[in-house]
């Protein structure tokens, strides 16, 4: 097991590495000078000259990779050319944002994924079924910004029951610690801050789960279909086993293989499209930040935030390898 | 477990209180870079030092005619080149630190002078570079508490409205001398308005100065929260979570207007975009040519239908906004026969073939450059002139237009401190035109370089003014541009928020701002 761990962080390496590589040349072979296009209109030959110079971007581009790569090795990602302040403090403030917003997000699309999967597979062919089908169909086939859109529509404006953006009031004080606001209203006992700050997470979470809730609920139901039809299945039913113990304990656990490497995939899925819910919602995240710096050209911020991103992805697809050895036994990590 | 919903209902009926009456929070696109008056150069940091700092000389609140602030006089030396303040007395920083010329010989020396201690910050003092302040600055000194001079190198009059803007507002050298490169997370200045918090992205918090030596803020707190999505901001607004915006989207001014709850304030910008005719390029040395493409494009059409008539036509290169404007000119008026006529002058009776370069990119004074190109490229095509539209990534653009490979060229400019030097100079005048220009139409006339180069000089302002009326009648004449549009500047409230007004700079004060709720 421990081999195992360590032959996928191994192998985990290169991936990252290949990322940082592709990272480093979409943004430096797309054209325009990010020097030029920051001074705008007021750009003059010295300024610009200046500014390529100060950025380290009159070097020939093997230079500038070096220099990236030595960087990235001692954890420096570099200062955004936006703002003046490192990246890596940039995305260590903005980073526990996206985590709640995801992780709410993850819960509601499995919570009701997997019940939706679950309920469709057992009432196969029945209307529930067909309900739930064409309510993944839906969930799969909606632009994430046009039902985000439409639930501010429905739930923040004709019946105002929810706020529409942000992550808290703006009129109220809340002193965070660590970021993770949930967390800290939760352990400061600030009730009125908690409320505030679910509140605000509704509409962004709704939003951010359609996708993965749709995906997980088809995948949950076809793999759950395939198990309901094994000898082990019936041998349970022929024992006389309850429902929901064939259902939940027997069939489920099996099924849930293929659900769960949708889930890791999805996971990355919540973190790409957090960048257009957090962006709609004005949810202070990595998400909203990066798309600001795609804009103004900071490459340096692009960096480091898709770099991050990358990263939690190759560890949530590793997690999700070691959970399937607890799922099902005979999986085993040797050599 | 039963507990459970009623807690949760608890905590939401909690959560839903409204925001206190004397607490005003303003939705807007972004949040601010830094609050280092001279180090920033973001209108969204701007927005937030109006409130927090304040300069020797200000403008007038409709114009941008220069009045007294920190300074409640000046006198200028018979040969133009020492200026000396007398400083208002009484007023002190937000954390308690005394102004005086100290303080404001240290908020503009440590831009200026190369081996003060708080020259090398990150990022560079862009502003002071930009406006010129090293080359038209000699030295600057502070002789007693209430008195700052400041020599110059040769007479230059603008050198007074550079002083409104925020890069010369004084900071308290106590706070910059305490947090150091970190200074911009922590502002101290004189303004109505001191920063109580700053959550990146969520909300900055500004707090009544309750020590401010003039009428004091009127809202207890301002609260700005960065809301990027145009169309969300709007919908904060309606639903009250915010009690005004900015950057309204024009598509949703009959909206605005149709809704008794809100007010739409609206004001011609700073700014204009034009079309430049490239003179060092024929057939555009010709000036029958650029006057018939003058006559050729209908400016109300493009005004009508790009900017939800959010802009002004314009027959000048300077703003209305900005004193010195002459308003005698008579625009060229939009009459194709006329310019057919013009070409027919010129020795093209059948017209010509040329590029037409537009924009990659929306800018405030020009929000659909591409839709406008091919407005103007079939009026142009009604004359007789075959245009086709070039377009080039924006900083590969810009690049190309200073080196002058354009024939015919969109673009634009918002001007930085309300002096009609700003735009004139920098945009037409002969010593702009050198590659990399900023004066892409490459319009080089020595009269008019004779006549902005004494309005430099020149520090009485009706004297400026004059010659700022006779330059442009020069440039009317000449027609190196087809002046196009001036953008409105618009801000949207809820009904009870009283007391604010637009200015033609852009700058967002607070401090007369109340809410009638």
């Amino acid at each position: 097991m421990r081999l195992f761990i360590l032959k996928r962080l191994a192998l985990a390496l290169p991936t990252f590495a290949g990322i940082s590589v592709l990272v480093f040349l979409m943004i430096h072979l797309v054209p325009g000078d990010p020097a030029q296009i920051m001074l705008g209109e007021r750009a003059d030959a010295q300024s610009v000259a200046a500014l390529r110079a100060e950025l380290g971007l009159d070097q020939p581009l093997y230079v500038q990779f070096t220099r990236f790569c030595a960087d990235l090795l001692r954890g420096d990602l570099g200062y955004s050319l936006h703002t003046h302040e490192p990246v890596s403090a940039e995305l260590a403030r903005r980073f526990p944002a996206t985590c709640e917003l995801t992780f709410c997000g993850m819960l509601l699309a499995v919570g009701l994924g997997v019940g939706a999967g679950v309920l469709a597979a057992v009432r196969r062919g029945g209307l529930l079924d067909y309900l739930c089908m064409v309510g993944a169909t839906a969930g799969i086939s909606i632009p994430i910004f046009w039902l985000a859109l439409m639930l501010v529509l429905l739930l923040g404006v004709q019946m105002p029951l929810l706020p529409i953006s942000g992550r808290i009031s703006a009129h109220l004080d809340f002193v965070p610690r660590t970021h993770f606001y949930l967390l800290d209203a939760l352990l400061a006992g600030d009730w009125r801050a908690l409320g505030d700050l679910l509140r605000h997470l509704v509409l962004p979470a709704l939003a951010l789960s359609t996708v993965p809730l749709a995906v997980i609920a088809r995948m949950t139901r076809a793999s759950l279909l395939e198990v309901l039809g094994e000898d082990y299945v019936r041998t349970a039913w022929a024992k006389g086993l309850r429902e929901r113990q064939v259902i939940w304990r027997h069939a489920l656990k099996n099924a849930f293989i293929p659900v769960l490497t949708v889930i890791a995939l999805e996971f990355g899925y919540l973190l790409g499209g957090a960048i257009i819910t957090e962006t709609v919602f004005s949810w202070p995240g990595v998400g909203r930040w990066l798309f600001l710096a795609v804009q103004a050209r900071d490459f340096r911020a692009v960096q480091g935030g898709v770099l991050l991103l990358a990263g939690v992805f190759i560890i949530v697809n590793l997690i999700a390898d070691l959970l399937y050895a607890w799922l099902d036994p005979r999986i085993k990590y040797e050599k | 477990m039963k507990a459970g919903p009623w807690l949760f209902l608890g905590l939401w009926g909690l959560a839903c209180a409204a925001p206190p009456a004397d607490v005003l929070v303003f939705g807007r696109g972004s949040d601010s870079v830094g609050l280092d008056p001279a180090l920033e150069n973001d209108g969204e940091s701007f927005k937030v030092c109006d409130n927090l700092y304040e300069t020797l000389v200000t403008y007038d609140e409709q114009s941008t005619a220069i009045r007294p602030l920190l300074a409640h006089s000046w006198r200028v030396s018979p040969d133009r080149l020492v200026w000396t303040f007398h400083l208002r007395s009484g007023v002190s920083f937000h954390d308690g630190t005394p102004f005086n010329a100290a303080a404001m010989l240290f908020s503009l020396g440590r831009q200026f002078y190369p081996d003060h201690p708080h020259h090398q910050v990150r990022g560079a003092f862009k502003y002071w570079k930009d406006m010129g302040m090293d080359d038209i600055v000699a030295g600057m000194e502070a002789p007693d508490d209430s008195t700052f001079v400041v020599r110059l190198k040769e007479p230059n009059a603008p050198f007074l409205s550079n002083l409104a803007m925020n890069f010369c507002a004084a900071v308290s050298p106590r706070a910059v001398e305490q947090y150091g490169d970190d200074y911009f997370r922590h502002p101290v200045g004189t303004g109505p308005f001191r920063l109580v918090e700053w959550r990146k992205d969520e909300r900055l918090v500004l707090e009544r100065h309750e020590g401010y030596w003039g009428e004091k803020a009127r809202l207890r707190r301002l609260i700005f929260k960065p809301v990027p999505d145009p169309s969300m901001r709007f919908l904060e607004l309606v639903t009250g979570a915010v009690q005004g915006i900015d950057d309204l989207n024009p598509e949703l001014i009959p909206q605005v207007q149709g809704d008794p709850s809100l007010r739409l304030l609206t004001q011609p910008g700073m700014n204009v975009g034009y079309l430049a005719m490239n003179m060092d390029k024929p057939p555009f040395d010709n000036r029958l040519v650029r006057l018939a493409l003058n006559c050729a494009i209908d400016k109300q059409a493009l005004v009508d239908h790009f900017y939800q008539g959010l802009a002004q036509v314009a027959k000048n290169p300077i703003p209305p906004t900005i004193w010195g404007y002459n308003d005698t000119l008579a625009a060229y008026p939009y009459d194709p026969e006329r310019a057919k006529e013009l070409l027919g002058q010129a020795g093209f009776p059948n017209g010509f073939e040329t590029e037409l370069w537009a924009m990659p990119v929306s800018r405030p004074y020009m929000p659909q450059p591409d839709k406008i190109a091919q407005a103007i490229q079939a009026d142009l095509a009604k004359v007789g002139v075959r245009a086709q539209i070039v377009q080039w990534e924006w900083g590969t653009y810009l690049d190309k237009l200073g080196n002058g490979e354009h024939p015919l060229a969109l673009l634009g400019w918002v001007g930085d401190n309300g002096d009609p030097d700003n735009f004139l100079y920098v945009l037409l005048d002969l010593a702009a035109a050198e590659k990399p220009a900023a004066n892409i139409a490459f319009y080089r006339s020595e009269e008019v370089h004779q006549l902005l180069s004494e309005a430099r000089r020149q520090p009485d302002q009706a004297a400026r003014a004059h010659l700022y009326r006779r330059a442009q009648e020069l440039i009317h004449r000449d027609a190196p541009w087809v002046p196009l549009v001036h953008a409105t500047q618009t801000i949207t409230f809820a009904r009870p928020v009283q007391g604010f007004a637009l200015h033609p700079t852009g700058s967002h004060w607070f401090h007369r701002v109340s809410l009638d709720r």
